[in-house]
């Protein structure tokens, strides 16, 4: 792996709970996220995937200093960010920036576009010489795709995939090398989602990014990402590269992610084997001891009650060559494919036949699916051959 | 037929015009069959779907042409205080939102006895025991002891549960889902759906599921109506449309889902937006961002054709579906 | 995601048709843009761009209410700066022989019980209540805006100082509390009463400012800017106070209506403005033992004061449905 730009080392945010008016006292703590690590390569896509309440978009707050951690560093370029003086941390800010879920709320409704594009060098005069900014924020709207002309129109006027074009042309206004991405598809219309994803991809060879994509959306955080982490509860409980997450999850709560996730197509329905998890997620409030999962995992002991289980190799793939060889939180990890191989008529067959085998196997059986292949897909103008 | 929509045009009267969100709807669904319908934002299937269980907002609603045949019964030269009696009755709706659908200072115990209490004249403590069975139907755990909280105390899944369980309180003949479980992650998701499919088998309902998510409808759906602009753009059962998509639009659409091999590369993507409604494009809706678009596709309005070459009943309102189908 | 429950979402989006996709992006979007130009609201390239605020302005001028109450209001404005446009008299020139009149040449709405020509009085009458009401709604604005909006934005300690100061003015009786602090006070001005009005009527407009600040501050786009390294004043100035304005605008206008009424009914208790400053409220007062002999010593003063505060109710309430975000 490259070197890595991002270190986040037991990132914590705890939100005290407090009883009393007049005088405070803290009974206890909402653990929002609870003990996070993980490194961001230059250029890579790190995937973070989660249900709600996990702690994903507290831990994209903290990254570009929206929320300041409880405990634990997040070094940008070797230097910890959580520590930096006010004027350091503004310098440190141009190269970190996000893309926000929300293309309604996260325009201010009483600027224009040129003014919302441009307000990033309004506050780093340094970046851009007056005279030429209104050329640039030109620049940026022609760069994910908008009319350079609409620089004084108002968000209202505008649909939420062009809304999101704008966030994210102010995201790329200071060139930033990383762009944490909370959910930028997950409000937009389906049939829109694809050409925004496309677009990130595309500014991300251009402009040489790195990306934090946090998604619910497991298909679309297979695409972008290069490298996946699974969260629970506050805690990644595995990651992994993308195919050694998707092909060969070892960690129960994954599986069980995995599996639940409905998969577009109705003739997987017969083999598919479906991991129904019982119960809800328990209140980050009030954390299970030990294992987070074990509340809701069919593989509970208990030794998942007295001993937390830590985000590394499992015992049984350390010596091993088996693409199941990746950090995974689980005392009882154990390989177990639940992601059937994309299949149109050939795919009765598919379901459980590649485990233990490595990840290229896999990718290639599913290349016969539907017909569809991403060169034709591409071209987009021809009708296909089905 | 259990329900049939026949030609039905519904209207919005805003600040900028007439907003056309429907615009010639038919589908039907018969006794334990499930029909998927797909649609984005705009699309007219919530509204379709309103109108079918009458709690459309008219005005600024108006429903300007058609029928709704329910066992027979055209719905919409009812009364109002008649199609009351249907409601919950024989047709219920389960909606997105259980927190906003449920009423915060009345206990689930209350609301559901209330179905029984209001339709069936059943006195507060039968309807209590009638609320406690309900919650065990729909897998609430200890339901004796949780049938006198609040919506707030439970969980988003429970509180979908609720909601089915409400849905379901009188028997009725047709469910009505109108993205039931879009607010809900993943894995209570997956509870959730498989919940609905195995009381709808068990009580041999018709459901209309209404969603966004290709994925969902390839779970459960017998058939599927694909809505654009108000309209149905493709109808066919569910494994034919995904083998062999008979309309650009669904073909688009299945094509923008993420698949392995496509990794690293660009998704494909419909280009452009979905229309706006009150200027909605001449000729078929989809023109503008069709990648097979002619001449007469600007012009003329495709009608629904049957695709005739199909050994199953479906259609297409596409000029050139016969094109989109063998490519 | 979740779709919208309005069917006509995208009312409001550019109607041009290719935001375009794959690598072309910007060329799809150029080539769209000359066939369809501009959306359903006619907002093509070349057309003036329309903020909220101009889209609320548009939406005034076509409402009724708003032309009425508006005219209404320009029209004591003129009256209150230059009286004698219309009233030739002086209101304080008096002939007790004429005391309690009826209605003459050239004396239209008779006279009172001084003799004063109640028309002079009652054209005159028109300055110190839009005097009060403009001066108090200003200052009650400015301090209850900025003390709510700084509280929102900061949150903690000072906060909670100022919220139960808030509540202890609550609980003031806004009457009694002029009875008492206004009799102690002998000047022979407005100002004594419009200090009084912004001392209790602060309170509430800061209350209002707080929310809306609460409410703007947790929005995405301050987050952005957050992000970007904004500092605190150009995120409360640039991003908060804007989009904070519009509920604080309807209700002060709102309460311009009742300050002029809370003007007379001071002023008819006796604490209020004092002869000889001319007020309807001092008419009203002086009236009230002779409403069986002359009922126009009453009637034009109180049907000036009716037309005058609900006038800028009516504004308030156009105001409102111009800014109302969810009318938008």
């Amino acid at each position: 792996m490259a070197e890595a730009i991002l270190e986040v080392r037991d990132l914590h945010k705890h939100y005290p709970l407090t009883q009393g008016i007049l005088f405070k006292k803290q009974v206890g703590a909402v653990k929002a996220v609870d003990g996070v690590d993980f490194d961001l390569a230059a250029g890579e896509t790190l995937g973070i995937v989660g249900e709600s309440g996990c702690g994903k978009s507290t831990v994209a707050k903290m990254l570009v200093n929206l929320e300041r951690p409880t405990s634990g560093t997040i070094r940008y370029k070797g230097e910890d960010v959580t520590k930096l003086s006010a004027r350091a941390l503004k310098a440190v800010r141009r190269n970190i920036q996000m893309v926000f879920q929300d293309p309604y709320t996260s325009l201010n409704p009483r600027m224009t576009v040129g003014d919302i594009i441009g307000e990033p060098y309004e506050i780093h005069p340094e970046v851009a010489p007056k005279g030429d900014r209104r050329r640039k924020v030109q620049d940026l709207l022609d760069v994910v795709g908008l009319n350079p002309e609409y620089i004084n129109r108002y968000p209202h006027q505008f649909s939420g995939g062009q809304r999101q074009r704008i966030g994210i042309a102010r995201g790329l206004a200071l060139q930033p090398e990383i762009i944490v991405a909370d959910e930028p598809v997950s409000a937009l219309d389906v049939s829109v989602q694809a050409q925004v994803v496309n677009l990130l991809e595309k500014l991300q060879s251009e402009f040489s990014l790195s990306y934090v994509f946090i998604a619910h959306d497991l298909s679309i955080v297979r695409h972008i990402s290069d490298r996946v982490g699974v969260m629970y509860l506050g805690r990644i409980v595995e990651i992994g590269s993308d195919a050694q997450i998707y092909d060969h999850p070892t960690h129960p709560y994954t599986q069980a992610l995995l599996s639940a996730v409905p998969v577009p197509d109705p003739d997987a329905r017969a083999h598919r084997e479906r991991i129904i998890l019982t119960g809800d997620v328990p209140s980050p409030a009030n954390v299970p001891s030990g294992c987070r999962f074990r509340t809701r995992c069919w593989k509970a002991q208990e030794r998942c009650t007295l001993e937390v289980p830590l985000l590394a190799v499992p015992a049984v793939f350390r010596l091993t060559d088996s693409p199941a060889k990746h950090d995974s939180a689980c005392h009882f990890a154990e390989e177990k494919q639940v992601v059937p191989p994309e299949s149109g008529e050939n795919g009765g067959n598919g379901g459980n036949g590649e485990t233990g085998g490595n990840g290229e196997t896999s990718a290639s059986g599913e290349t016969s699916a539907n017909g569809v292949t991403g060169k034709e897909a591409n071209g987009g103008e021809e009708p296909k051959s089905l | 037929m259990l329900l049939e929509v026949r030609d039905l045009h519904v209207e919005f009267h805003t600040r900028e015009g007439v907003a056309k969100a429907v615009n010639g709807v038919d589908y039907s669904v018969d006794a334990g069959e499930t029909l998927a319908v797909l649609g984005e934002s705009g699309s007219g299937k919530s509204v379709t779907a309103q109108a079918v269980m009458g709690i459309l907002d008219i005005p600024p609603g108006k429903i300007t042409q058609g029928e709704i045949l329910f066992q027979g019964q055209d719905l919409l030269k009812l009364s109002e205080a008649e199609r009351r009696k249907i409601r919950g009755a024989k047709m219920a709706m389960v909606f997105q939102d259980a927190l906003s659908s449920l009423n915060p200072v009345l206990s689930v115990g209350e609301q559901l006895g209330e179905m029984f209490r209001v339709h069936q004249g059943m006195s507060r403590k039968d309807s209590k025991a009638k609320a406690v069975e309900l919650m065990d139907r729909v897998r609430i755990p200890a339901a004796k002891e949780r049938v006198g909280q609040y919506p707030h105390q439970f969980s988003g899944g429970m509180r979908q549960r609720i909601m089915i369980a409400m849905a379901l309180a009188l028997e009725p003949e047709l469910i009505i889902a109108d993205e039931p479980t879009t607010a809900l992650d993943v894995t209570v998701q997956a509870q959730v759906m498989d919940l609905l499919a195995e009381l709808q088998r068990e009580l041999n309902m018709g459901l209309i599921l209404i969603t966004h998510d290709l994925g969902v409808v390839a779970d459960v759906a017998d058939k599927i109506a694909v809505m654009y602009a108000g309209r149905i753009v493709e109808q066919a059962p569910v494994h034919e449309i995904y083998k062999a998509p008979a309309h650009p639009y669904t073909k688009g659409l299945l094509e923008s889902i993420p698949r392995l091999d496509q990794k690293g590369q660009e998704l494909y993507a419909i280009k452009g937006l979905p229309p706006n409604l009150l200027n909605i494009p001449p000729g078929c809706a989809f023109n503008p961002r069709c990648p097979m678009a002619q001449d007469v596709c600007r012009t003329d309005v495709p009608p629904l054709y049957d695709v005739t070459d199909s050994p199953v009943p479906r259609a297409s309102a596409c000029h050139f579906w016969k094109e989109c189908l063998h490519g | 995601m979740p779709e919208q429950p309005q069917p006509f979402d995208d009312g409001r989006a550019i109607n041009h048709t290719g935001a375009g996709g794959g690598t072309d992006l910007a060329m799809d979007e150029g080539e769209t843009l000359e066939k369809t130009p501009g959306g359903p609201k006619g907002t093509g390239p070349d057309k003036k761009p329309r903020s909220l605020w101009s889209d609320a302005w548009h939406d005034l001028r076509r409402n009724p209410i708003f032309i009425i109450s508006g005219l209404i209001i320009v029209f004591l404005v003129i009256i209150s700066i230059w009286p004698q446009l219309i009233a030739s008299g002086n209101p304080l020139d008096c002939d007790l022989s004429k005391a309690q009149e009826g209605s003459q040449p050239g004396h239209p709405f008779g006279f009172n019980g001084q003799g004063c020509d109640v028309y002079t009085r009652t054209v005159y009458g028109a300055r110190a209540s839009l005097e009060v009401g403009l001066f108090a709604t200003l200052g009650v604005t400015l301090l209850g805006s900025v003390l709510g909006g700084l509280a929102g934005f900061y949150g903690g300690a000072w906060d909670g100082f100022l919220s139960r100061i808030t509540d202890v003015f609550f609980a003031i009786p806004v009457v009694l509390g002029g009875l008492v602090l206004l009799s102690v006070v002998s000047n022979n001005s407005v100002w004594p009463v419009i200090g009084f009005m912004v001392l209790l009527g602060w309170p509430q407009i800061s209350r209002i400012a707080r929310g809306s600040v609460i409410t703007a501050k947790q929005n995405d786009y301050v987050h952005a800017a957050r992000a970007l390294g904004a500092s605190n004043n150009r995120m409360l100035l640039r991003h908060i106070a804007p989009n904070a304005l519009a509920p604080v605008i309807v209700v002060a206008t709102i309460a311009l209506g009742t300050y002029i009424s809370l003007e007379a009914t001071l002023s008819f208790l006796g604490v209020g403005l004092k002869p000889p400053t001319v007020s309807w409220g001092i008419d009203i007062s002086s009236a009230a033992p002779y409403v069986r002999n002359a009922p126009q010593m009453l009637l034009w003063p109180s049907g000036a004061l009716a037309i005058t505060v609900l006038a800028f109710i009516m504004l308030g309430d156009a105001v409102r449905d111009a800014l109302d975000p969810k009318l938008r």
